[in-house]
């Protein structure tokens, strides 16, 4: 029996190892934010969508597979919450019925392993129930499959034959032992058989005690008693007792287990679409749009989306924020200049967790989506901090390149965000151009901001066709928009602004030449 | 009496004490690593008896070559093990209180006897073997398992054992009471609880089994229910015991003999194992009674060495010859230079040699000894000047009234208790009386002049590093003992030799 809900021929890994920038990744898209939204407390669903997200799913197949078992989730809500609660009360039952280590023995295995078995047993039959109730109000491939998976495994006759089990073992009364003869002709390789008490009739018992007449010789022979006296003999006849008990307490045990297991991975399933129920009732709630993505393949270089937002500011800000429209094809490098705190590395947050999100099977923060699926998601941001030890800095930007170097793969994207700026202009440009143009040549998919005039300019005399400029828009009274446009680079930023923005108070008391600064270098 | 691969005429007495040399010559060091772990073999007394004959010693390295090859070492390793897993079960057999459960012990013991003998028989058919003893023996082996005896015991080893192994029985448990019968293959409920559960299986889960201490005995209850189950199979438990009575004397003596002395030579061959993983040679020795022209190639301290490797440090290695009417080496030069070990050296190549052992070293021509002399410091007395003294030349005095013309002489630092002049005095004179004899000697003294008093005396001196005096090489070499060597270093060193000197001074 297997749940796969989020593959449809595998379990979901949760042992998995993560990519080794899980951490820089996490910090720089503001990772934190999401998961906790999507958590909503629960360490479970914290813990699976963090590493579905950053695991992604591993083919535009599942991806489909996916977004069509979360449309399911979004019209069933309360039903999936249901499935994924049955799931969680097995982790309660087991920590009750907990074998410790100290009751190691064959009889209080088998106890605890018959009561955890009779809890796992009633959430199997709630679980089909559901199953039986809902299966005609979901359409998804993957939920079809479970259900009809659940509805076949646990028939009612199969239900009876796991009580019938139970019922014997826990009222046995004899114990029927195999044995053979090993080293010294002691008794090995035990062996447990069902043993079915005759009922007593009361001709046969007639029988008997005739036969015991006649026959006592063969009677006796064959048994061994144990006298009242004989403690130590009790005490063997105990110790033989659990050596055969010894492997149904066992077989028992670890069925228990793989039944807990079953009900482990449905609850670490269910707990990623539990968690994209949880992020859109929040986003619904702030009235931000959601849509499901339309992936493309790797190979493929579309970024087409309307009102493009990132989520997670829009979770911090607990409202709507300014979203991106963008229509490009066919670009494998794409720089972004302009003004400072216009938007730019909430752009490019976006750009990392839409790609996250929908590679793993999520909605994402955008009334419409489409983009070519990537290989990895990786992160090159300005740290910034030690900013007085340019040079340290720069050797630790390059040194995180170098990282990069060893992990990324054509296809997979890289988003810099001011990346090599600790040293002078030319010097970081150059830098940033070598870098990058090995990285278009080895097809990796480049989002750069930068402030760096230089290394824009060169790409932009370039005049390349698989290179676009956007630039953080500025309204003519020169307040920000949020929106980015493509607009070539700009030899300045927009710090004045700020300087004043911050020193003033407003924009008002600008000096009217400042705003005709951006024109210069059209 | 039984075939020996040791003495090819008999057993000879055996010495149980090992020989005075032993401690100086570290020989008891050596003999403590080869035996180590073979305590049950009781082996030390081979190593403490030498042998008197050319022959008896070519004896053994015939045997030592044959058993040296790869395959056949670990055969005759497999066989020990397996013999002494048969000790093993008949000791338990021994201990065990109840007879159904000693029977099966003894039959467990018997039957890897006689595995143990047959695999032993084939293995050694099918090895290339060359040498007198080892030759006598397979077809001693040979014989043997072809005999009736043995076949008819075997076969009928064989087939108890069968049969108690398809042996299988129901135990039904109710109160206090166990009821036994055959076995009517009952199915596994363990396995039908399983099964059930199967659709369930997410990957590997762990194991609940509780382990049950294994004891050898059987309880009074266990017994109980074997006499049943002897019951119920009473044909095979009649013949099992009818089997073990008439179990008698069936290891025969020359295989015990064998297995036996056959530690002696897995036992040189392990330690020597040791020696050549690092790299340091041992060789069969060319040994000689009558011949006193000795050589070594690359000779070294074995327990030295043992010490070394295991410390991973190197091991200096000196060779050495006497040639014609030399007898004497005198070794002198600085102190920790490696005299002493020189002088082990040769007293161990020259022991080892006498039992027959390959010896440290790459190429050897040894002498065969009729006893081996030392002459070492004892511990010290610092109050007792006089006395010691005096020791000395009673133990000296000793070991010359003892010397034949045969004999071997090692002295370490004579008379190191005296004056100088007392002490040249009374080494002359000694090495006058060991130079009469004729005697083979090594003699390391402080006293250059011993090493010029006759024709027969050889000077060896430790070396130091040129560049250095300091740092000691550790080895010997021929060289008269003037010191020259280390002057010459130092004048190396401060450009004054002939050559610097030459070009140093102007026209």
């Amino acid at each position: 029996m297997k749940v796969f809900l989020m593959y449809r021929d595998r379990d979901f890994d949760t042992q998995a190892v993560m990519p080794s920038n899980e951490l820089l990744l996490t910090q720089d898209l503001e990772l934190k934010t999401l998961f906790n939204a999507m958590s909503g407390g629960d360490s479970t669903i914290s813990e699976v969508v963090r590493k579905a997200l950053l695991m992604g799913a591993d083919s535009l197949n599942t991806i489909q597979y996916r977004q069509n078992i979360l449309k399911d989730c979004l019209k069933n809500a309360s039903v999936v919450h249901s499935i994924y609660d049955i799931a969680v009360a097995s982790i309660t039952a087991r920590k009750k019925h907990y074998y410790g280590i100290f009751t190691r023995y064959p009889d209080s295995v088998l106890r605890n392993a018959l009561e955890l078995m009779q809890v796992l047993v009633s959430l199997l039959i709630e679980l089909k129930t559901i199953a039986e109730t809902h299966i005609g109000a979901f359409d998804s491939e993957g939920f079809q499959a479970f259900f009809t998976m659940l509805m076949d495994n646990l028939s009612d006759e199969y239900l009876l034959g796991i009580r019938n089990h139970m019922e014997y073992l826990r009222s046995r009364k004899g114990v029927l032992i195999s044995a053979g003869l090993g080293t010294g002709n002691k008794g090995v390789r035990y062996m447990l058989h069902r043993f079915q008490e005759e009922k007593r009739i009361w001709w046969k018992q007639l029988w008997q005690a005739i036969g015991k007449c006649f026959f006592i010789r063969k009677q006796i022979e064959n048994i061994v008693r144990i006298s009242e006296r004989d403690e130590s003999g009790a005490r063997v006849l105990t110790e033989l007792r659990n050596k055969g008990m010894n492997l149904v307490a066992d077989a028992l045990a670890r069925s228990a287990d793989h039944i807990l297991g079953f009900l482990d991975t449905l609850r670490m399933e269910t707990a990623f679409y539990v968690g994209c129920l949880n992020l859109h009732d929040l986003l619904v709630e702030i009235e931000e749009p959601v849509c499901f993505p339309l992936p493309l393949s790797a190979e493929r270089r579309k970024l087409q989306c309307i009102e493009l937002y990132d989520v997670c500011l829009s979770l911090i800000m607990r409202r709507k924020v300014v979203g991106n429209d963008l229509n490009l094809e066919g670009k494998d490098l794409v720089i972004i200049t302009g003004a400072n705190q216009g938007g730019k590395s909430t752009f490019l947050r976006s750009i990392g967790l839409s790609r996250l999100m929908m590679q793993c099977g999520m909605f994402v923060g955008a009334r419409y989506f489409c983009s070519d699926v990537c290989a990895g998601v990786f992160t090159h941001y300005k740290r910034e901090e030690d900013t007085a030890m340019n040079s340290g800095k720069l050797d630790e930007e390059i040194s995180r390149m170098s990282d990069i170097a060893d992990d990324i793969r054509p296809n997979s994207v890289l988003l810099f965000n001011e990346s090599f700026a600790a040293t002078n202009e030319r010097e970081g440009s150059e830098i940033a151009r070598q870098i990058t143009c090995a990285l278009m040549e080895k097809r990796v998919k480049v989002f750069f901001v930068t402030h760096q005039y230089e290394f824009a300019r060169i790409f932009h005399e370039k005049k390349m066709d698989n290179v676009v400029f956007l630039r953080a828009d500025r309204r003519q009274d020169g307040s920000r928009s949020f929106r980015l446009m493509e607009n070539p680079p700009l030899e300045t930023s927009f710090g004045e602004d700020l300087y004043h923005s911050v020193f003033t108070g407003s924009l008002s008391g600008k000096k009217a030449g400042n705003t005709t600064y951006g024109s210069l270098h059209p | 009496m039984a075939l020996s691969i040791l003495f090819e005429n008999g057993c000879q007495h055996l010495a149980t004490e090992p020989p005075v040399f032993f401690t100086d010559l570290n020989l008891d060091q050596v003999v403590d690593a080869i035996t180590a772990q073979r305590e049950e073999y009781d082996l030390k007394p081979y190593f403490y008896t030498a042998l008197n004959t050319v022959d008896s010693i070519q004896y053994r390295h015939e045997i030592m070559q044959d058993i040296e090859k790869q395959d056949v070492l670990d055969r005759l390793k497999a066989f020990s093990k397996d013999m002494s897993s048969v000790r093993a079960h008949l000791a338990q057999a021994d201990k065990l209180y109840y007879s159904r459960q000693k029977e099966r012990w003894m039959l467990d013991a018997v039957s890897i006897y006689f595995n143990a003998v047959q695999k032993l028989s084939e293995d050694l058919l099918a090895a290339d073997l060359k040498s007198r003893g080892l030759l006598a023996f397979r077809n001693f082996l040979k014989e043997h398992i072809e005999s009736d005896q043995f076949t008819s015991f075997q076969s009928e080893a064989r087939r108890l054992t069968d049969a108690l192994n398809t042996i299988r029985y129901c135990m039904l448990i109710n109160g206090s009471s166990i009821r036994i019968s055959r076995y009517e293959n009952e199915a596994d409920y363990a396995a039908e609880v399983e099964t059930t559960f199967e659709r369930f299986k997410q990957g590997t889960v762990k194991n609940y089994m509780t382990s049950f201490p294994d004891y050898v005995d059987m309880n009074h209850v266990e017994a109980g229910i074997l006499n049943v189950v002897a019951r119920l199979y009473s044909d095979t438990f009649s013949d099992l015991s009818t089997y073990c009575s008439n179990l008698s004397r069936y290891i025969v003596e020359t295989v015990s003999v064998f297995e036996h002395e056959v530690q002696f030579y897995i036992a040189c061959l392990d330690y020597i194992a040791k020696f050549r993983q690092a790299e340091l040679p041992f060789c069969y020795p060319q040994v000689s009674s009558d011949c006193k022209e000795i050589l070594c190639n690359d000779g070294f301290d074995a327990a030295l060495a043992l010490k070394l490797i295991e410390k991973k440090l190197p091991v200096v290695c000196n060779s050495f010859y006497l040639k014609g009417r030399e007898r004497i080496f005198v070794v002198t030069g600085p102190n920790q230079g490696g005299k002493t070990t020189f002088a082990r050296t040769f007293g161990q190549l020259h022991y080892l040699a006498s039992i027959g052992c390959p010896v440290p070293g790459r190429k050897a021509h040894l002498f065969l000894p009729d006893k081996i002399f030392t002459h070492f410091e004892k511990k010290e007395t610092i109050h007792n000047l006089r006395g010691k003294l005096q020791d000395d030349l009673i133990r000296i005095h000793d070991i010359l009234q003892q010397a034949t013309l045969d004999s071997i002489v090692v002295m370490n630092e004579i008379f190191t208790s005296t004056t100088l002049k007392d002490a040249l005095f009374l080494s002359k004179k000694i090495m006058e009386r060991i130079i009469s004899l004729d005697l083979l000697c090594i003699c390391v003294t402080f006293m250059g002049e011993l090493s010029s008093l006759s024709e027969t005396t050889v000077s060896m001196t430790s070396m130091v590093v040129p560049e250095s005096p300091s740092l000691r090489t550790f080895k010997v070499e021929r060289m008269p003992a003037n010191g020259l060597a280390y002057a010459l270093s130092i004048a190396e060193r401060y450009q004054v030799t002939y050559d610097h000197l030459m070009e140093r001074i102007a026209p």
